[in-house]
């Protein structure tokens, strides 16, 4: 950029040049700040998820019949093993045989996958989990804003625990608690009803094919998880109601009753709308969550019955964990960030993250 | 949250209103069976951590076993699961791997984050939304490249140790020189230290890797902690880099504009007045990072066949369900408590702070 001949930096090439340098000097400070972070991230982010859109359209590390396809050209010695064989190009078959759900490829997953009965149990699993956690969220949100009630603060602080303990336990013990044996939720069912003559029953919680209510085709599992799910999620949103809560100012609340609004109306009008801009991104951040909530699932019922409770996420990661199914993998992960994108924009219209601080 | 709370009482005894005595009660009840519901799953994992029996499974349901004792929590000290490996030894992978991570993330994303929350340039608005795209995308779906790309990384561990050895001295140079001068000249806040530690933490460690002696000929990157944790850097930056930027936005600029006025250069601002009042902000993202890797699970599960290298998640995974096997489940309990409890309790520590910014998002939109 500087001109390192003094002859040839005549008066008229010098605005031009003062004007980049100007340039220069107003971005130098954020690449120099971004610079770090920009680097890593195309290695370690963006060129694994530009190789994974590659990858979606090659049979990556299908198992032949000649043996074991390896993965890399490097062997043992820097040689390269007589396994290996270059991933080829298949164009879109990957795709097609998941949204098709090829009967040749559904039969080497075991039999059990249906991809739009998976995307469809996917967005009905995250839809009702976030309807029930933000309205059991608000409702215990509003219970704990009652003035006068005694121990308000012992409450908020038990109420934060599932909140504090990390997901990966509470989907174990919920597991451990929801088995057909020895599980505390058969055993507490029995404490209840054994008393009245009735005979101890052993839900199988995860196991049981029938579906609990005929007509709802959603195996007793989902059941299961969405009350762990349940407890999981709430405290979240009850947090955040109750941050907007205090913000409503209570004259509001005077001037209705004043006008003779009952409870009831106070809740629907006043509390319900001057909620809803602190629930709304509060629900769009649990939607993503939920639909990505790989633990509940994987740990709770592993996507049995029959992977009837599978989720995308547990799915993606099953390809690569039981089928080693690298190339179809990468294009289901393909879908996956095609079904996010949408919701992912529509968050980011509500919430206005990405707009700048000072507008 | 305390001091919102009795604010608010102090509000409603001026207000003078009071509830019924009934109404009182039905409140009470409907409180106490939600924190029934919230507690019963941990009474009963702590009840059965303290069952001495050693029985595989429990039968029934008791608040607190017959001859309760700390029995359990020795045991899974001592070899939680088949493989013969200590608590302490899963501990410290996982620690690494959380620690690691978190800070990397930290330390390269705080800049970023400060560059996404103040300055103005051409491609700004670009670049936010795919660093927030990529906190949409589940690290699950990310797997199989990373897999892919790490597991074709292949050096001899000889050469592996010398580039470990090397990054770390390189890193706390950098720690260092970053560091340093703000302490010489005394304005050195909270955050400097901070910042700083984190550093030195990482780069020690980094030399302390490249110092123990190898394990096989070949390193295979993928087959490796470090592997791992390159791959969890993968989603825990850009969620480092959202987060921090969330909080710095709400670091009122005044302070910057005085510096700049007194003729602070942009570094000065930076680390002089931004990263001391950022304290908080870099201490709730490093400790949500720290929880991602404390927990991460299949990343591990995925990449790592050496049980020295397995993690704590990991572990706890061995010791559910299917892969239970005759591992008593008073085990399982210990194990998941004492799994828990560090996290638990920071996060008790830093639940103000956290909180705050989990509804940050609300206070804007």
């Amino acid at each position: 950029m500087a001109t390192t001949n003094p002859e040839l930096a005549s008066p008229t090439a010098r605005a031009p040049r003062s004007a980049l340098y100007e340039g220069w000097k107003q971005l130098r400070t954020p690449i120099v700040y971004l610079l770090p972070a920009l680097v890593i991230m195309m290695v370690v982010t963006f060129y694994p998820l530009a190789f994974q859109v590659w990858m979606s359209f090659t049979d990556y590390g299908v198992i032949k019949e000649e043996g074991k396809q390896t993965l890399n050209p490097f062997g043992p010695g820097g040689t390269t093993p007589p396994n290996y064989r270059p991933a080829q190009f298949v164009g879109f078959k990957n795709y097609l045989d998941i949204i098709t759900n090829n009967p040749q490829f559904v039969a080497r997953l075991g039999g059990n996958f249906d991809f739009w009965r998976l995307l469809a149990f996917n967005l009905w699993w995250t839809f009702s989990n976030v309807g029930f956690h933000v309205a059991l969220g608000i409702i215990i949100a509003v219970l704990l804003n009652v003035e006068g009630l005694w121990g308000r603060k012992i409450y908020r602080a038990i109420y934060i625990l599932p909140m504090v303990l990390p997901n990966i336990v509470v989907a174990t013990v919920w597991r451990n608690m929801f088995d057909d044996q020895y599980g505390s939720i058969n055993q507490l069912i029995n404490l209840f009803i054994t008393p009245f003559g009735l005979d101890p029953v052993q839900i199988r919680w995860f196991n049981q094919i029938q579906d609990p209510i005929p007509g709802i085709g959603l195996p007793l599992s989902y059941y299961a998880m969405l009350i762990a799910n349940i407890w999981l999620g709430w405290p979240f949103m009850t947090i955040v109601a109750t941050g907007a809560l205090q913000s409503i100012p209570k004259e509001m609340y005077e001037a209705a009753s004043i006008d003779g609004a009952t409870g009831m109306q106070q809740f629907w009008r006043i509390t319900l709308p001057l909620l809803r801009p602190a629930m709304v991104p509060a629900a769009m951040v649990g939607i993503v969550t939920t639909f990505n909530l790989f633990h509940v699932i994987y740990f709770m019922s592993g996507g049995g019955p029959l992977g009837r409770t599978e989720i995308m996420v547990t799915q993606a990661f099953k390809l690569i964990n039981v089928n080693q199914l690298y190339g179809v993998a990468a294009a289901f992960s393909v879908i996956i960030a095609l079904v996010l994108i949408p919701i992912f924009l529509i968050t980011n219209k509500i919430s206005r993250a990405t707009e700048s601080y000072d507008v | 949250m305390s001091s919102v709370t009795a604010q608010r009482r102090s509000g409603s005894t001026a207000a003078g209103r009071r509830l019924k005595w009934w109404q009182q009660l039905v409140l009470q009840a409907i409180c106490l069976f939600i924190a029934a519901t919230v507690l019963f799953p941990v009474l009963w994992i702590v009840s059965m951590s303290l069952d001495p029996r050693n029985i595989s499974r429990p039968t029934e349901l008791n608040l607190i076993p017959p001859g309760a004792s700390l029995q359990a929590y020795l045991q899974v000290l001592d070899r939680p699961t088949a493989n013969p490996v200590t608590f302490a030894e899963l501990a410290f992978n996982s620690l690494r791997l959380a620690g690691g991570v978190s800070a990397f993330a930290l330390l390269i994303g705080v800049s970023a984050a400060y560059a996404f929350s103040r300055f103005k340039f051409p491609g700004r608005q670009f670049m936010m939304i795919a660093v927030l795209a990529i906190t949409v995308l589940p690290s699950v779906a990310t797997i199989a490249p990373l897999f892919a790309l790490l597991n074709s990384i292949r050096i001899s561990s000889a050469i592996m140790s010398m580039v470990l050895i090397l990054a770390g001295l390189m890193l706390l140079g950098l720690t260092l020189f970053a560091v340093v001068p703000a302490i010489r000249i005394g304005s050195a806040g909270p955050g400097n230290y901070f910042f700083g530690a984190v550093g030195l933490v990482i780069s020690l460690g980094l030399i302390y890797s490249g110092l123990a002696p190898a394990r096989s000929e070949v390193f295979v990157l993928r087959n490796s902690l470090l592997g791992v944790g390159i791959a969890m850097v993968s989603g825990a930056l850009p969620f480092a880099i959202w987060n921090l930027k969330g909080y710095l936005d709400t670091i009122p600029k005044e302070l910057e504009e005085a510096a700049i006025i007194d003729g602070a250069s942009p570094n000065q601002v930076f680390f002089q007045i931004v990263l001391p009042l950022a304290t908080p902000a870099l201490a709730v993202t490093g400790f949500l990072g720290f929880t991602g890797g404390w927990t991460e699970f299949f990343l591990s599960w995925q990449f790592l066949t050496d049980p020295k290298d397995f993690t704590l998640a990991m572990s706890l995974y061995n010791m559910t369900g299917q892969y239970a096997g005759q591992i008593p489940w008073s085990r399982f309990a210990a194990f998941s408590i004492l799994l828990s409890l560090p996290v638990a309790i920071v996060y008790l520590l830093l639940q103000r702070y956290i909180i705050g910014g989990l509804t940050l998002g609300g206070v804007k939109g």
